[in-house]
């Protein structure tokens, strides 16, 4: 009977931290091959003459994580499950968004003579992050605090 | 057509451990040190930069990627959605909300500094180790 007792939780434990680790698995597969094909996008649209694709999806990424964090916290008005929450921001926007290409990038900008390219890509880039990142916190915000308390 | 399906199967495969994989060290780290500041997403962006410079190096020397796929499923996949902006962004944020202006400046700067520090050396180790010299 104890031992009944004992296993229940510790299989809804094992079931639960699964389904965790599965949220982020699945959430950062969609939130990678977006960032695939946003950057394929660029390319076409505009060479490979500077990294457009991984600038657009880290600041994208950083807007949406700002926006769904404050939304959705513990004062927010969007009311979701930790599983949830991890869902979209260590997956999708983890995975969407990449600093390892980023450094690549800018390497082989420098790597190539190209100081003032690499010099611009990253001060545009963090510029740009931190300003999605506070922009999306802001609207949230607003939202949060808009009519029916 | 079959080809961007293909692709998108590697890259989503790779992005899945890659997720897997910051999910797991991140967590570690941020429970080894603590979480004042953000040492897990410095440390996966670090190792993950080292290791886009190693395959950058490595797929500059044809034939060491032996399969067109490796570029898809382990860089644009694995340690591209290994690493992470989103979270570097937010935590810098969080920062700087809470009047710790020294800890985000040192957030960005020692992020940017040790990333990009860490892909050359990637790259130029495993140069070296291939046998060629300089980046």
């Amino acid at each position: 009977m104890t031992g009944a007792g004992r296993e229940r939780p510790r299989w809804r434990a094992l079931r639960d931290g699964f389904l965790l680790y599965l949220a982020v698995a699945l959430g950062t597969a969609i939130g990678g091959v977006a960032r695939a094909l946003v950057s394929a996008a660029a390319i076409e649209l505009a060479g490979s003459g500077f990294p457009w694709g991984t600038l657009v999806a880290n600041v994208v990424g950083s807007f949406v994580i700002g926006f769904y964090a404050t939304l959705s916290a513990p004062d927010g008005r969007l009311f979701v499950g930790a599983r949830q929450r991890h869902f979209v921001m260590t997956g999708i926007c983890g995975g969407f968004t990449t600093f390892s290409m980023f450094s690549l990038e800018t390497l082989h900008f420098a790597t190539a003579g190209h100081y003032r390219m690499a010099a611009l890509n990253v001060g545009i880039s963090v510029v740009a992050w931190l300003a999605a990142v506070w922009l999306g916190h802001a609207l949230a915000t607003r939202i949060n605090r808009l009519r029916g308390t | 057509m079959r080809d961007l399906a293909v692709l998108i199967l590697w890259v989503a495969a790779g992005s899945a451990v890659g997720g897997l994989a910051r999910f797991f060290v991140s967590g570690l780290v941020a429970r080894a040190i603590g979480e004042t500041f953000p040492w897990g997403t410095m440390v996966v962006n670090i190792t993950g930069a080292f290791g886009i410079g190693v395959l950058a190096a490595l797929a500059r020397r044809q034939g060491l990627l032996i399969f067109p796929e490796a570029w898809s499923i382990a860089a644009t996949g694995l340690l591209g959605s290994y690493t992470t902006v989103s979270s570097f962004s937010l935590q810098t944020l969080a920062l700087a909300r809470e009047g710790e202006w020294l800890r985000a400046a040192g957030n960005i700067v020692l992020s940017l500094a040790l990333c990009l520090g860490a892909a050359a050396l990637g790259m130029a180790a495993a140069l070296e180790a291939a046998g060629e010299s300089g980046l």
